[in-house]
């Protein structure tokens, strides 16, 4: 696979320029800061000056003396002081002022990513700088053998294509695999003429019964001695919330041994974009039409996941390929839990073509819904409780994610008030069921300074009377 | 007859990266890369360095065997191009060898040009343009109590600071009114004069030599200068600048102008062939008429273009025009342009004094040029907003102020 990178990520929506990260980077390199926060264009705003580690990088291009290169290995564009003449026709090479000169040293200074474990991430209290090891993980499993025919005809921009390959390259040959009617046989995973498309048994199961089957193939293995199959679903939101329900809800109560992969595009995307159960408040379908009087879905969305923890499992999960380090873990997890009992991963996965997004903002999306809080990243074993594995402090607001989707365009102020209301109520709720866990090392503080977010005990009464009423 | 499907005439920075941009596109097609010097590649920039001793010569190598290796080139050392048979896609070599080509990149570069003087052909002088004008004006340095250094442009300046500092009594003749005209203005030239003068060069600014004669039996010279005076020295470098080495294309039908005449994908007039670096002729990013920026940027974005012209890459990108840029260190010191820094005509400037010295030059609220000396700035940040003619007009009062976090702010904002 081609080569991709760690990198430093920059959310300028969560900086409040306290300047910890060039402190930080300051003491730790011995010098000028190689990272620059700068004034943003509006009051109260911040910019970032860094290395980007260019892939194709003229810094290193125009270089008299051969001192910079770009390591194949790490991505990291390395400067060599012994080589470097300090003729700085590095800083006019790059655009970004990612090398740019220590007035002190009288030398450039650059970025070196502090062997793959930046201080200047760990310093950040708000969470603006993020160390994403997204890179990584996809050079480690691109080279991992693809269990999908080549040219399945998924949509352009497809992310729950993405999903799936990158599920079974991590899962391997050694599952069997359901697909239920849905995008993800539809594309062609079930294969045509007689021929399967994919290189592990896959089977078409209805929409109604997939937990149902997967239980008997699990329990036939089982009597066989093979207890290191991975018995697995790939369905999507509707054969798991709506039609598949029962079937879900039963093996979940069970506890089979099953690794249930909800891919949730929140409608019936594949059979011309119906509302489904996932779909959420307010969004356009082609059965929740926007016209003089209706104005999209009129329900909430239901929380599958969460619904799903109340039976108990083994796992539940959910994850997002906008945070794939994350998606990663779990999916370890999810197949570890799914050899002990009813293993249950959530994966929300925006679709261009039923959600009116440019193929190219689908990862953007995915992220956004994460920084909203729209989508959150936890996880729930039957013995340990829920925790979030992505802090949902210093969340961007709704409105800021819910306007990059066409299928929101048409939202009133009074819609978008509802869904920004009803994402903090999850969110509540989610921190009263993870009152108990440790939450993740994210966010310290508020940006501009503010105190520790509210703790899950601080909630207003009627926010309170809300979540019990649910 | 060796043949090559792309053959690239010169080994320093523009003919790399079309060797690098070729490669992007077609991993495999024959190629080679015949340079007239003995050495592997490596960048004239560098040469100064090697002069003062900071740069062993051997770690100034850019690439080496393993590279052309790895990037299936072979690379032809001592390899001097003299003719250039554009209808039969030859190139015939000083050797007598000849190289047939299906496609071709003129990179010779560019060679000191020497100015007319009367009695110089008789007199031993050096230039820097090679590693071994380097080398020899290292070891000349160390047997020398004297010099005179013909022209206060960079490497002049370069070669008069190393001489300087290793003792020598140096004399810079320049015939312009100020050192490194062209990329600074009088102001910012004037604290780099001032810099030479503190550390005992002595420069003759808006002086001519009229002539040269050796003396001592060869061992040392005395040049006249046209107000009668006279400076002897021992050991005279003639650094008046450079010429596009186009002589070997004589009679090949490539149209030159006082380099190679290039068009927007580095296509020379004949077809077949390409030319990129100091010898090529390529428009200028501000007046859009062909001009002679020979700088590594330019010779960098050129090679790239060329090459995957020559690959028929259907990605290639349009030249969008060379912008002169300089990035000079002076006894320790900084001075940086970039752009129109000089221009005084219909822009809007805004100089400041304050810690060093700068010089912002707008036009119609967006960056033209910007220099400055002792205050170091993004180069790069600030050759971006000229290029891209950023809008300055809702931060320009800002922008004035604090130049570098604006910059900065602005292609901080661009990249996401």
């Amino acid at each position: 696979m081609g080569a991709a990178f760690d990198t430093i990520a920059f959310k300028a929506s969560l900086c409040d320029g306290c300047g910890d990260c060039m402190k930080t980077c300051s003491e730790v390199k011995g010098g000028a800061s190689r990272l620059a926060i700068v004034p943003g264009a509006k009051e109260g705003g911040f910019e970032l000056a860094i290395c980007r580690q260019c892939g194709d990088p003229k810094c290193v291009q125009v270089c008299p003396s051969g001192a910079l290169a770009k390591d194949g290995d790490s991505g990291v564009i390395g400067w060599d002081a012994q080589k470097c003449v300090d003729c700085l026709l590095c800083t006019a090479g790059c655009a970004y002022a990612g090398i740019a000169v220590d007035p002190q040293a009288a030398r450039v200074a650059k970025c070196d990513q502090c062997d793959g474990d930046p201080a200047c991430v760990k310093a950040c209290p708000t969470g603006a700088l993020e160390w994403r090891r997204a890179g990584s993980l996809y050079r480690e499993y691109g080279d991992k053998e693809d269990l999908f025919v080549p040219g399945l005809s998924g949509c352009q921009g497809c992310n729950s294509e993405l999903i799936m390959r990158h599920a079974m390259r991590k899962i391997g040959r050694n599952s069997v695999l359901a697909t239920p009617p849905g995008c993800i046989p539809g594309m062609g995973s079930v294969g045509y003429n007689g021929k399967t498309g994919t290189k592990v048994p896959v089977f078409h199961p209805l929409l109604t019964n997939t937990a149902s089957m997967l239980s008997g193939i699990r329990r036939y293995y089982d009597r066989i001695g093979r207890k290191d199959i991975v018995v697995m679903a790939l369905a999507g939101d509707g054969g798991t919330a709506d039609c598949g329900f029962h079937a879900v809800s039963g093996a979940a109560e069970r506890g089979e041994k099953i690794l249930y992969i909800c891919v949730d595009n929140e409608g019936y995307m594949n059979t011309g974009m119906q509302r489904s159960g996932t779909t959420p408040y307010g969004s356009w379908t082609s059965t929740t039409p926007v016209g003089e009087h209706l104005k999209g879905k009129t329900q909430d969305a239901k929380n599958l996941p969460l619904i799903l923890t109340a039976h108990k499992c083994r796992y539940v999960a959910t994850a997002s390929t906008g945070y794939m380090e994350d998606l990663y873990e779990k999916l370890d997890r999810a197949v570890e839990a799914s050899f002990e009992g009813f293993s249950y991963l959530h994966i929300y996965s925006p679709c261009p073509t039923g959600w009116r997004v440019p193929s190219s903002k689908v990862i953007e999306a995915c992220r956004m819904s994460v920084d909203s809080n729209f989508v959150t990243l936890w996880e729930y074993t039957n013995t340990a409780g829920l925790r979030f594995t992505r802090s949902p402090d210093n969340p961007i607001p709704v409105v800021d994610y819910v306007r990059t989707i066409g299928k929101y365009r048409h939202l009133d102020a009074g819609q978008l008030a509802h869904i920004q209301a009803k994402v903090d109520e999850q969110v509540a709720l989610l921190k009263l069921m993870a009152a108990d866990s440790p939450s993740p090392p994210a966010a310290h503080r508020a940006p501009g300074g503010g105190e520790a977010p509210a703790a899950a005990g601080s909630l207003s009464g009627p926010l309170r009377q809300e979540i019990a009423r649910n | 007859m060796p043949e090559a499907k792309y053959l690239l005439v010169g080994s320093s920075h523009a003919a790399l990266e079309a060797l690098r941009s070729i490669r992007q596109f077609d991993p495999d097609g024959a190629m080679a890369m015949l340079t007239q010097d003995t050495h592997p590649p490596y960048s004239p920039t560098i040469l100064p360095y090697v002069v003062s001793g900071r740069s062993r010569p051997e770690a100034v190598l850019l690439r080496d065997r393993t590279f052309f290796e790895a990037n299936a080139c072979a690379f032809v050392p001592n390899a001097r191009a003299v003719g250039l048979d554009a209808k039969a896609k030859t190139v015939k070599l000083e050797s007598g060898e000849t190289w047939r080509y299906q496609t071709l990149l003129i990179a010779t570069g560019a060679a000191p040009a020497i100015p007319p003087v009367k009695g110089l052909d008789g007199v031993k002088f050096h230039v820097l343009r090679s590693l071994d004008d380097a080398k020899g004006l290292r070891s000349a340095m160390g047997g020398a109590r004297s010099a005179v250094v013909l022209g206060a442009g960079l490497v002049g300046l370069h070669a008069a600071e190393n001489m300087a500092e290793a003792g020598l009594s140096v004399t810079v003749v320049e015939m312009q009114g100020h050192v490194l005209p062209g990329y600074f203005d009088a102001k910012a030239s004037e604290r780099i004069e001032a810099a030479f003068a503190g550390h005992g060069v002595k420069l003759l600014l808006g002086r001519k030599v009229v002539e040269a004669a050796a003396l001592d039996g060869g061992h040392s010279c005395r040049v006249m200068l046209d107000d009668g005076k006279a400076v002897e020295a021992d050991l005279l470098l003639v650094a008046t600048g450079v010429r596009p080495a186009v002589d070997w294309l004589d009679g090949s039908g490539v149209a030159i102008d006082r380099g190679v005449l290039v068009d927007e994908a580095m296509r020379t007039s004949v077809a077949g062939v390409w030319a990129a670096g100091d010898v090529a002729q390529a428009m200028d990013f501000h007046t859009g008429k062909p001009a002679l920026i020979g700088i590594i940027p330019t010779a960098v974005e050129q090679g790239r273009i060329a090459g995957a012209g020559m690959a028929d890459d259907p990605y290639r990108k349009d030249y969008p025009g060379g912008l002169p840029v300089n990035t000079y260190r002076f006894f320790g010191r900084v001075a940086l342009s970039i752009g129109q820094a000089t221009a005084t005509d219909g822009v809007e400037v805004s100089e400041s004094d304050e810690n060093g010295y700068r010089r912002i030059v707008l036009a119609d609220n967006r960056l033209v040029g910007y220099a400055s000396v002792d205050q170091p700035f993004d180069v790069g940040v600030m050759g971006e907003l000229i290029r891209r003619r950023v809008d300055l007009s809702q931060c320009k009062d800002t922008f004035i102020a604090r130049p570098a976090d604006t910059g900065r702010r602005l292609m901080s904002e661009q990249w996401r």
